[in-house]
């Protein structure tokens, strides 16, 4: 059983008067404990089973404005001690920041409303077992699939976040997930490709044979794939891709990377970075969300946030430290953006495939080829060419290449958004990328 | 050596015996223990930005029969809990049999001393060192717009207790020391990252002000990439300079030869052992035997002590890296790269310094030979697609040859290639081979372990270059 707030709470109390009694002036923590279970299966055999009971505390003090940080797996008396009289010399030794400080008290969160974030429902190894075997069968029921490899996890956490302004609170949540990844031959020529399904509560899972199958299609329609020529093309993004695009904006406007001046969207708040027609929000109280949270990691609360109205920029991810550095308040993204998503467009997917009489359908991209500071983009890829509106061929062994400035101005929305990660957007289409192949 | 079990309730002789009994009837595992400290500290924007401290301690009890691998950790060193994992594994196994092999192997030699590096070097100092850091950088003119310098520390006690009671330990140290500059120039900014590390205290890389020879690399790259033009797209030669850029083999074939990938049959070179997949004269070996080096190692995460294993002779495939679980099903011996990020990880096969020997061709004979093309000299992150063989890596810092002359520096781009036929493109190797600075970390199931590269310069006839120039 995952420890309740009751035994984290008299933990986390206990460093925060401790951290006082031993010359702190301010301090936080965060204790938390979680226990997970997965199971892994391959090739319709038992191949794994792993238990993970992980308790930990994080703890930041203070005396005036210098700070300093200390975190430890080893929750015995003792040692919690040690740690505290350890971070507290070096905290007297760091040099001051004026910046340094906890949260404001009238932006601390007082209520909470329930998100339905934790299931209690434990499903048993045996039970994994049978999900995975069903997940195994339908991904064999195709003959090119040579190997699949599957897993099951469930992970339930607890936390408690405490600060000397007298903040105290936390919450249990849950996650249940698997996936599956299969390959498949034919010729010589090994694909992999890969579903899931992951939620906060059991009985929302997909069905087994929906991950099995989905997972054997997409593999067996990437054999086979060809170099193509290198050229400036039109782009569709599979949204397994397209969140990305959120991400790397998600980075790009934290307070952090626009207080160092290393973010391509410094200065651009108040400015069209995205075409007319483009709104992003970030919604922290979606119910069950995979991204949503009642605070953010200094116990600021969270509210929904339009970030970008129609193609302009409204708000950065501010925390207390950069936000004191920018002279604005916290919005209660200390930790990133939540549940982060695109509105949807007005096209649907078909119609989207059919835009341009050719263009290149990516699923799948590969390195880190984002450069936050420039804006520039260039990544492995993989995916289909797509002529009128059809798949015609896989594609491998390309990189795709741009500026994600090019890139925010020249995007089309599918209609087709659906919440399968924290972060969401629907398929997307990218007038005028260069790839480069042959 | 750590006690472990100083402040339990439970003794090492608890400890033995529930191992034993878990064991007994298992092909193999263990339990794992370790204590690690590390510390942080960080610079950015002018100010110490963070400084942190972390303690960790926990087990991890594994046991193997056949294929499938129970595993069950805890950071609560107790006789509950110890029983409570090995409750845990015995319900995952219960309906399997298997016999114990006692037999490791022993090993006195040690790459590393037992030192802790965190403790070496004051506090105090280390911050003193930042701000000079800073400085230093700064005062090479007002186009230094931000200065990022960290340092790193960490000292890992580790004890293997195996069925039978054999006991096999280690003390690792690690440290890194980076630099990251970001200048600006007529509305152009760029970035120039540069870092030192291994397995000794910090003094051994930063004495004699060398510290400052690394602000000085990284501020060069970066200014080498205010006069960058964008990159070329398309398949070309390209040339890639010595030490770091051997990332490419660690991606391209490193991990393919990984022995998990191929007992499973889902490398792309499970089936060609004994065949040439290098071009003639292309020897790779993946060494964990060099002192001090970031991605040694005494004995792996299992207890093996580790080797220098030669992977590829002269173009032909000789060995892959092994555990002792892939060792054993697939009938060869561990090569003592059983490697876990922690206690909170299963042992997988892993890289620890992948190595490319040297040839006898100079790295200007090479440049001479390349009409169009591009020359790398240093890469950030790459990536491989295991079953497919595809892999990626940035340039970091990168040029265009043209007419067998290096020209204007390119942008940032990323290459790809086809991990199983780019050694046979390689037509040309260098005798010019370096160790990289101690910067890698390798990442592979969600594990990071700390890894080294090397090679001399090579020119590969064909690769995909990811620029924006059509």
């Amino acid at each position: 059983m995952v420890k309740d707030q009751d035994y984290l709470k008299k933990t986390a109390s206990f460093c925060i008067d401790l951290a006082k009694k031993l010359g702190a002036t301010n301090s936080s923590v965060t204790v938390m404990h979680s226990i997970s279970e997965t199971v892994n299966f391959r090739n319709k055999k038992l191949d794994e089973s792993d238990r993970s009971d992980s308790l930990g505390l994080s703890l930041t003090t203070y005396v005036g404005k210098k700070k300093s940080n200390i975190s430890s797996s080893n929750l015995s008396e003792g040692n919690i001690k040690t740690l505290i009289q350890r971070c507290i010399d070096t905290t007297k030794i760091t040099p001051e920041d004026e910046f340094n400080s906890l949260p404001d008290k009238d932006l601390l969160a007082t209520e909470i409303k329930d998100l339905n974030l934790y299931d209690d429902d434990h499903i048993s190894n045996d039970e994994k077992i049978e999900y995975l075997k069903e997940v195994e069968e339908s991904a064999f029921e195709k003959k090119e699939i040579i190997n699949t490899e599957t897993s099951f996890s469930e992970i339930k956490s607890n936390f408690i976040l405490g600060n000397s302004d007298g903040f105290l609170n936390g919450y249990k949540s849950s996650s249940f997930s698997a996936s599956c990844v299969a390959v498949a031959k034919t010729n010589g020529n090994m694909e992999r490709d890969y579903e899931f399904t992951s939620k906060c509560h059991l009985h929302d899972m997909a069905r087994p044979n929906q991950v099995g199958s989905i997972a054997a299609k997409k593999t067996i329609k990437k054999l086979g794939p060809k170099k193509i020529e290198s050229k400036k093309i039109n782009i569709i993004f599979d949204r397994r891709i397209s969140k990305g695009i959120l991400s790397t904006l998600a980075s790009a406007i934290s307070a952090s990377s626009i207080a160092r001046g290393t973010s391509f969207l410094k200065d651009k708040i108040n400015e069209e970075i995205f075409s007319s027609s483009i709104n992003i929000y970030d919604k922290p109280n979606i119910i069950k969300g995979l991204g949503s949270r009642y605070f953010d990691s200094e116990g600021v609360k969270t509210k929904e946030l339009k970030l970008v109205d129609q193609g302009i920029l409204k708000h950065y991810l501010v925390d207390t430290y950069n936000g004191k550095k920018l002279e604005l308040k916290s919005n209660g993204r200390c930790g990133g953006a939540s549940n982060l998503f695109f509105e949807k467009g007005s096209i649907s997917y078909k119609d989207l495939l059919k835009l341009n009489t050719k263009s290149l359908y990516i699923t799948e991209t590969i390195g880190h080829g984002s450069n936050l500071v420039t804006g520039d983009y260039s990544v492995g890829a993989n995916g289909f060419m797509i002529e009128n509106g059809v798949f015609k061929y896989p594609v491998s062994e390309i990189t795709i290449a741009g500026n994600f400035k090019d890139i925010f101005k020249n995007i089309t929305l599918a209609d087709d958004l659906e919440f399968k990660y924290a972060t969401n957007a629907p398929t997307i289409l990218i007038e005028g990328m260069i790839v480069a192949g042959k | 050596m750590n006690n472990f079990f100083d402040k339990s309730d439970l003794s090492r002789k608890d400890a033995e015996n529930i191992v034993s009994d878990t064991l007994n009837n298992c092909d193999d595992g263990e339990l794992y223990l370790e204590n690690s400290k590390s510390e942080s500290i960080l610079l950015d924007d002018n100010k110490i930005k963070s400084s942190n401290y972390s303690s960790d301690l926990g087990y991890g009890l594994r046991a193997i029969t056949g294929e499938v691998v129970a595993y069950s950790h805890s950071n609560e060193i107790s006789k509950n809990s110890l029983k409570q994992s090995a409750d845990n594994l015995q319900s995952t196994l219960k309906s399997k049999k298997g016999t114990y092999n006692h037999s490791i192997s022993k090993t006195n030699e040690k790459f590393y001393s037992d030192t802790n590096p965190i403790e070496e070097k004051s506090l105090n100092s280390k911050l003193e060192i930042l701000k000079e850091v800073n400085s230093y950088v700064r005062s090479k003119g007002s186009i230094v717009q931000q200065v990022t310098a960290s340092f790193a520390g960490e000292h890992k006690d580790i004890e293997i207790i195996r069925s039978g009671g054999e006991v096999l330990t280690d003390a690792r140290p690690l440290i890194r020391f980076n630099v990251s500059v970001m200048l600006e120039k007529n509305g152009k900014k760029e970035t120039g990252v540069y870092g030192v590390g291994g397995r000794q205290p910090y003094d051994e890389y930063l004495k004699n002000d060398n510290w400052k020879k690394i602000c000085d690399e990284a501020f060069r790259i970066a200014s080498v990439n205010l006069d960058s033009k964008p990159a070329p797209a398309g398949e070309m030669k390209v040339v890639l300079g010595p030490g770091w850029p051997a990332i490419l083999i660690h991606e391209a074939i490193g991990h393919g030869l990984e022995g998990d990938f191929n007992r499973k049959k889902t490398s792309a070179f499970h089936d060609l052992m004994g065949q040439r997949i290098a071009s003639e004269g292309v020897t790779i070996v993946d060494d964990g035997t060099i002192h001090n080096r970031r991605g040694s190692l005494t004995i792996d995460d299992e207890g093996t002590p580790t080797e220098k294993t030669i992977l590829i002779e002269n173009g032909i495939l000789k060995n892959f890296m092994q555990d002792r679980l892939n060792a054993r099903l697939m009938n060869t011996r561990s090569t003592g790269s059983g490697r876990r990020e922690n206690y909170r990880h299963v042992v997988l096969p892993r890289m620890r310094n992948t190595m490319m020997l040297n040839g006898k061709y100079s790295q200007d004979e090479m440049i001479k030979s390349v009409e169009k093309g591009i020359f790398a000299v240093s890469f950030g992150g790459g990536q491989v697609d295991i079953t497919s063989g595809k892999f990626v890596f940035n340039c970091t810092e990168a040029y265009e040859i043209i007419n067998g002359k290096i020209g204007s520096p390119i942008k940032g781009a990323t290459l790809i290639g086809d991990g199983p036929s780019i050694l046979k493109e390689v037509s040309l190797v260098g005798n010019n081979m370096m160790l990289d600075p101690g910067i890698g970390t390798c990442g592979k199931s969600g594990q990071g372990v700390p890894v080294g590269v090397a090679q001399p310069s090579i020119l590969i006839d064909k690769m995909t270059v990811g620029g924006t120039q059509l």
